[in-house]
């Protein structure tokens, strides 16, 4: 019983954290002053420390943009780095209260886990990425056929990979490993013509190569791993609240309002901006929502847009070079999408 | 028959000479020790190869070719990589340690409060090197302070909240502060304890001797990364909703009591190889049981110990890595975590990283191995090896 005593001793001496996990989050939020974010524990360009210790990445940056929202501050954030095991029970248990951290959106996370998705920050997939140099003129996936592909086993990608050739009457020789690091070295090795992972992972990769130029990733999307913020299940305020801050991201793409020119965007004559940034005479978006008539503005002052997020973090602003693809508009092609603000 | 006519006659003893000189100087040390057979010249061979192989390739890509400042991953990409390194360059990124030392040291720490680490840390050595070294007077008041004083002092200067110093929280604590922490209490927790353990274990008193031995055997047979998971994933779902320990509370109880359960099997070996005649030898002199322990057996017992209380406590110190998994950061976790920021991200990150926390490990690995040798030397009495 040595350890119960020297437990609740320890426990005397730190304190007990104690925060009620109630039904009203933003309440809780209020009081405590800064929103408990789950990131991952280091992904490039999702949420990563940059060299002052601070988290960067699209991930990190929504969690700014609801801080922003809420506060009116996008630094009253505070971020717990969660390993895949742990994220959902931290989130259960109210550790923390929005978890942004590169998880797959299904059917099984939005139910039986007690999550509930917010939209779809990031729209990921499995990708190929292969050595131009030993397959000059293969553009496609599908002329693949009889290449060696470095996997890492016992993984959904090794299961896609195999339901993907097979689909396509394609034959391939697996080069599998354990360990995601072994899958980096073997392939920069030579030991593969093709490496598949998911394809934010590929541009990261490249990045550790000898010669990133040798290398292309291929414009095939193999499987949906649709990324997106999530909270609990049972507080639908504060619910409405994280998802109305990733379509006001998107919103202001939509209608240019950026960064740099919100404050002159707030002059603006066209009804539909000075709607979204809450310049209507009596307005109520804002306090419907739980939140100040301004939190557009707020949110885009902190963060940027959604495009300016995604440029600075993954895209053509940051070393990862990922082009926007299915993550664009919808009205560019792409898949982002966001319900009107009104 | 013939006359002694020997003309000289020794009296004294001839001078003494000093060794051939075929058998003097280095010739002579490596025909003894690198070529005396065919085998031990085979070997030389081979060793000298691979020395040859290797070394140069080391010291160049560690020293001649690393690049020791710089911003970002340019420093360290090669043309190709899009850098400024010539194509084919190879090199250590002792610009990745440089910009990301800080973290390595205190993890997320607020910069502006890591004076607070640092001065606990001078204190730390301030008194653990007298306390370490044989001839310095006045140990006691030194462990006192050392035991007493310093833990409570580093306790409300790291965690802060009071005396107008901002509360630092654990989830921000990180690097060489976390496996420092987690060891320097695992072994001031895990020695006490475990001796204690030891001492019920070898008990005559059923009740203490079976808890004793459960515990012992129970955390013994769980991995240490079960534990820390449990302690991190499992314990919060049986809290009420809201409430939980400190994570990095949790891992330090998990670590403390695991290392005591071995602790206490090594200092029962200690008390097992103690003659019988000891302990009865006590008894006769009329003392008490802690008298005898304390005064007779476990003073024996402990000295014997001592390589198996080291190799305890540096298995203990390595394995604060594992935290990792409940995602907090020692030394190698944020070191692995900074391979993931894309403005480092090139071949030579990861490496470099990696040599660098292997270094730091070795740095106190090897300290603790040279200082326990030492301690088992002054305290040979009696017993050569």
């Amino acid at each position: 019983m040595k350890h119960i005593a020297i437990g609740i001793l320890g426990a005397a001496t730190l304190g007990l954290v104690a925060s009620a996990a109630s039904a009203a989050t933003l309440d809780d939020v209020k009081a405590k002053g800064f929103i408990q974010c789950g990131v991952s524990t280091g992904l490039a360009g999702f949420s990563a420390p940059d060299d002052k210790g601070d988290w960067q990445g699209i991930d990190a940056d929504f969690c700014r943009a609801v801080a922003a929202a809420v506060f009116g501050d996008g630094t009253k954030v505070k971020f717990t780095p969660l390993s895949a095991k742990e994220r959902f029970t931290a989130l259960q248990s109210g550790e923390i209260d929005v978890l942004s951290r590169n998880t797959t959106w299904t059917i099984n996370r939005d139910t039986a886990l007690g999550l509930n998705f917010v939209g779809v920050t990031y729209y990921d997939g499995q990708g190929f990425m292969i050595n131009a140099k030993k397959l000059p003129g293969v553009n496609s996936a599908l002329q693949l056929s009889g290449a060696a592909v470095c996997v890492q086993s016992g993984t959904t990608t090794e299961l896609n990979l195999a339901d993907y050739f097979k689909t396509n009457k394609m034959e391939y020789s697996p080069v599998v490993f354990e360990q995601l690091s072994e899958v980096d070295a073997a392939y920069d090795a030579g030991r593969c013509d093709v490496y598949t992972t998911d394809q934010s992972g590929l541009y990261g990769i490249r990045l550790t190569l000898g010669a990133p130029a040798d290398h292309v990733v291929l414009p095939e999307i193999i499987s949906k791993e649709p990324l997106g913020p999530a909270v609990r299940q049972g507080d639908d305020q504060w619910y409405h609240i994280v998802k109305w801050t990733y379509f006001a991201l998107l919103q202001a793409e939509e209608l240019g309002i950026t960064k740099a020119n919100v404050e002159e965007m707030k002059a603006s004559e066209n009804p539909e901006i000075k709607r979204v940034l809450g310049q209507e005479a009596d307005t109520k978006i804002g306090t419907d929502l739980g939140v100040s008539n301004d939190w557009v503005v707020n949110i885009v002052k902190a963060v940027g847009n959604y495009g300016e997020m995604f440029e600075r973090n993954v895209g053509s602003g940051s070393p990862l070079k990922i082009a926007r693809g299915i993550n664009a508009l919808w009205t560019k092609g792409g898949l982002q999408y966001s319900p009107p603000i009104r | 028959m013939q006359e002694h006519d020997l003309s000289f006659v020794r009296v004294e003893m001839a001078l003494a000479q000093s060794a051939p000189a075929s058998e003097r100087g280095l010739g002579a040390w490596i025909r003894k020790n690198l070529i005396a057979s065919t085998g031990d010249t085979i070997l030389t061979i081979i060793g000298i190869v691979l020395v040859a192989m290797i070394l140069p390739q080391l010291i160049s890509w560690a020293f001649i070719n690393a690049q020791w400042t710089g911003a970002d991953r340019t420093f360290c990409a090669t043309a190709a990589q899009g850098g400024v390194q010539p194509d084919g360059w190879s090199g250590a990124c002792w610009a990745f340690v440089n910009a990301k030392f800080g973290q390595f040291m205190f993890g997320r720490y607020p910069i502006d409060e890591r004076w607070r680490p640092i001065l606990v840390a001078i204190l730390f050595v301030a008194l653990l090197v007298p306390l370490l070294i044989p001839k310095v007077p006045r140990k006691g008041l030194n462990a006192i302070l050392f035991f007493g004083a310093l833990p409570i002092f580093a306790f409300i200067l790291l965690v802060g909240g009071v005396f107008g110093l901002p509360h630092v929280e654990t989830p921000l604590w990180g690097g060489l502060l976390v496996t420092l922490t987690l060891s320097f209490v695992g072994i001031a927790v895990s020695l006490p304890l475990g001796i204690v353990l030891a001492l019920g274990r070898r008990s005559k008193m059923p009740i203490v001797k079976m808890l004793c031995v459960i515990f012992i055997e129970t955390v013994r047979g769980i991995p240490l990364i079960t534990v820390l998971f449990m302690a991190s994933v499992m314990l919060p779902l049986f809290l009420p909703a809201g409430v939980s320990f400190d994570k990095f509370l949790r891992a330090l109880i998990g670590v403390s009591l695991f290392a005591a359960a071995y602790m206490a099997e090594v200092v029962r070996g200690g008390l097992q190889a103690i003659p019988k005649g000891q302990y009865e030898g006590a008894d006769s002199l009329g003392l008490g049981y802690w008298q005898k322990m304390g005064l007779i057996v476990l003073p024996q017992a402990l000295k014997l110990v001592i390589p198996g209380i080291v190799n305890t406590f540096i298995g203990m110190f390595k394995d604060t890595s594992l935290v990792s998994i409940i995602s907090m950061f020692d030394l190698l976790g944020v070191v692995k975590q900074n391979f993931n920021d894309p403005h480092w991200a090139t071949p030579q990150t990861a490496r470099s990283g990696l040599v660098f926390a292997a270094f730091v490990f070795w740095l106190f690995c090897f300290g603790m191995s040279r200082y326990s040798m030492f301690t088992e030397r002054r305290l040979d009495t009696g017993h050569k090896r």
